[in-house]
């Protein structure tokens, strides 16, 4: 039985105008993703592996084709609904954590809440089960700076995961953490999409935490080559 | 939904070393402008301070001062016996004839010497004016060669201290007390007897009236009657109506003010617009993420003109405390300043007022600098793509 995908790639191609040469960072690429997957996208650097993940988790525009996420066609969408449907859909994570400085974890944790309708209640509730998820309640007072770098990008996890998201998108989120950071990091992502059922894409250059997802694709030049 | 503004305080409080030469040229600006307009303010409180609701002033039609105004003996005699006027627990009629000449006097600074207003006054002409009470020594006796001076101008000249003697013509003045008059124009005056005065600077005339009427209706009929008898050529008006217009304007302090506070307020624009680019250029990375966690363009714009104005409102916060410290020290030195008023040609005090509304307006002052200088940068921070999250700076 096929079921339908929760994200739909059709024809994606994105250019970049170099002074007087295009750069073809993706070329009309189409794959589906199914829920609860966990698919983990390597390649060669500058493959395009970053591009296709913004361009999934609209962060970024195509030059041609479409994303579609449950049915949307995400570069339809205008700037400021654009912003609301990544606060609702997708929770990022990223390789350098970028976690608020000024703002304790909890507070992090708490940034995509204030975008919603949540009560200060609820989103405090969530806040806390999020960092539980992540395994740092006790250092929900803490500055990002407090942090270990392993901490750091859990509590990012914390913050991708408190809205409760169809998508969680991570580029190279183990790039900069020990093997031991890495590993908690990749087993929360892996228990995600396996217990949450949510689906999951992964840039890395790892091998060891590529083997951590459910499928993995290879671009090369800008193109998937399996 | 908007940026917690606890994320813009943090940052202007913990990025406080790199702004602090922003806030104190902010506070620098702001308090120029709150001291220049404080003394504009106490240059005018001097004249609204000055006379009584329900005193009226005589002088002679067409002069502009006290002290080029005459009103013979025969006038006062008239006009004592008129209807309405009030009178003390004697029985005596609440009016009185003032003689005003200018002395010269040497300076305490030792600069050189200034015209003192001295006002020579009837017992009746103190009782009028209840404002004017004695802090030293003892009041003046008629018929005695003596004079009370007003604290401000025992502090500014020489010989005005109590026991000292004070030069006029040929003779000498004799400082038997000093007295205040609550930031009045009469703070700048020297007081004698009226009909010594007269003898001593051979005056054949008064220079003014002071009359009380005893109410509304009377006061109307008063200076109808003063005013329409042509043999008199007198004119009457409210005495706090007179000072209103005698005592110094603050119309080139104010200009000053302005002048200074604009041109200042321009440097202090670029200063926060400085700032604020710098801290955005420094958060390029953050402020993208905020974008990709879903914050929108406007969101950004205002959080960071609020971040601006908070910077400035701090800067704000100094220059109107130095302000009030400065002026709070000024009072309790009893610091007064000094200038010639060109209307009567004798030395004028004053002392800074501070009404908590010129605080208020100085730091209104602070936000808008803030708020203008980061117009811009705030528009670029809201420019910033969502990619920018990514690159790492
Ligand atoms: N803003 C840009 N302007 C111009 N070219 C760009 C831009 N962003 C990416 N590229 C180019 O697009 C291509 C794909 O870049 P992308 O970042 O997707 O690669 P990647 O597979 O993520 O590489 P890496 O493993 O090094 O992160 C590269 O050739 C890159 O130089
Ligand atoms: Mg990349």
């Amino acid at each position: 039985m096929a079921i339908e995908p929760i994200v739909e790639v059709r024809e994606l191609s994105k250019v970049y105008l170099q002074g007087e040469t295009n750069v073809v960072a993706l070329n009309r690429v189409s794959v589906g993703i199914q829920a609860g997957e966990f698919v983990v996208l390597m390649g060669p650097s500058g493959s395009g592996k970053s591009t296709l993940l913004h361009l999934i988790a609209g962060i970024d525009r195509p030059t041609s084709g479409q994303v579609l996420v449950r049915g949307i066609n995400v570069a339809n969408l205008n700037e400021s609904a654009l912003a609301e449907w990544r606060n609702r859909n997708v929770g990022f994570v990223f390789q350098s954590f970028n976690l608020i400085p000024v703002l304790t974890a909890a507070e992090n944790v708490e940034l995509p809440l204030l975008l919603t309708s949540l009560s200060s209640r609820q989103r405090r509730e969530h806040v806390a089960a999020a960092l539980d998820l992540v395994g740092l309640t006790e250092r929900a007072k803490h500055l990002p700076r407090q942090l270990s770098g392993g901490q750091e990008q859990r509590v990012a996890i914390a913050r991708a995961l408190v809205t409760d998201p169809l998508l969680v998108v991570a580029d190279e989120p183990t790039g900069n953490l020990d093997s031991k950071s890495a590993t908690d990091v990749l087993t929360i992502l892996q228990s995600l999409s396996r217990e949450a059922n949510k689906t999951v894409i992964m840039v890395t250059h790892d091998p060891k935490a590529a083997a951590f997802g459910s499928r993995q694709l290879h671009l090369e030049k800008g193109e998937i080559v399996a | 939904m908007v940026i917690p503004i606890r994320y813009h305080v943090r940052n202007v409080t913990v990025r406080w070393r790199s702004t602090l030469a922003t806030l104190m040229g902010i506070a620098l600006v702001v308090a120029v402008f709150v001291l220049l307009r404080a003394l504009a303010a106490g240059i005018e409180k001097s004249s609204a301070q000055t006379g009584d609701p329900r005193n009226v002033l005589v002088v002679r039609k067409g002069s502009q001062a006290e002290s080029s105004s005459l009103v013979t003996r025969e006038q006062l005699q008239a006009l004592q016996y008129l209807d309405g006027i009030a009178r003390n627990s004697d029985g005596q009629p609440l009016i009185s004839a003032d003689v005003i000449t200018l002395l010269l006097a040497p300076r305490a600074s030792g600069d050189g010497e200034a015209n003192l207003l001295l006002r020579g006054v009837t017992p009746r002409g103190r009782e009028l004016r209840p404002q004017v009470h004695l802090t030293n020594g003892r009041w003046l006796e008629p018929g005695k060669r003596e004079v009370v001076v007003s604290e401000n101008l025992a502090r500014r000249f020489k010989g005005l201290e109590i026991g000292g003697t004070l030069k006029a013509g040929i003779g000498r003045l004799l400082v038997v007390g000093t007295f205040s008059a609550g930031g009045s124009a009469y703070d700048s005056e020297v007081w004698m007897d009226a009909d010594e005065a007269r003898l001593l600077f051979e005056r054949e005339m008064y220079s003014s009236l002071i009359l009380r009427p005893v109410d509304e209706v009377a006061y109307r009929s008063l200076t109808n009657s003063i005013e329409s008898d042509k043999r008199f050529a007198l004119r009457a008006e409210r005495e706090v109506e007179y000072y209103a217009k005698q005592t110094l304007t603050a119309v080139p302090i104010k200009i000053l003010a302005s002048l200074l506070g604009s041109a200042m307020s321009v440097g202090a624009v670029f200063a926060a617009m400085n700032t604020m680019y710098a801290a955005i250029g420094s958060r390029t990375r953050e402020i993208g993420t905020l974008r990709v966690l879903g914050f929108s363009r406007l969101s950004i714009l205002l959080g960071f003109l609020l971040e601006g104005g908070l910077l400035a409102f701090l800067g704000g916060l100094m220059g109107t405390s130095v302000s009030y410290g400065l002026y709070q020290y000024v009072i309790l030195r009893g610091i007064t300043f000094g200038t010639m008023n060109f209307q009567s040609f004798s030395e004028t005090t004053f002392q800074f007022a501070m009404p908590p509304i010129l605080l208020l307006v100085g730091l209104l002052f602070s936000i808008l600098v803030g708020v203008i200088g980061s117009i811009l940068p705030a528009w670029r921070a809201s420019r910033i793509p969502v990619i920018s999250a990514l690159k790492s700076l």
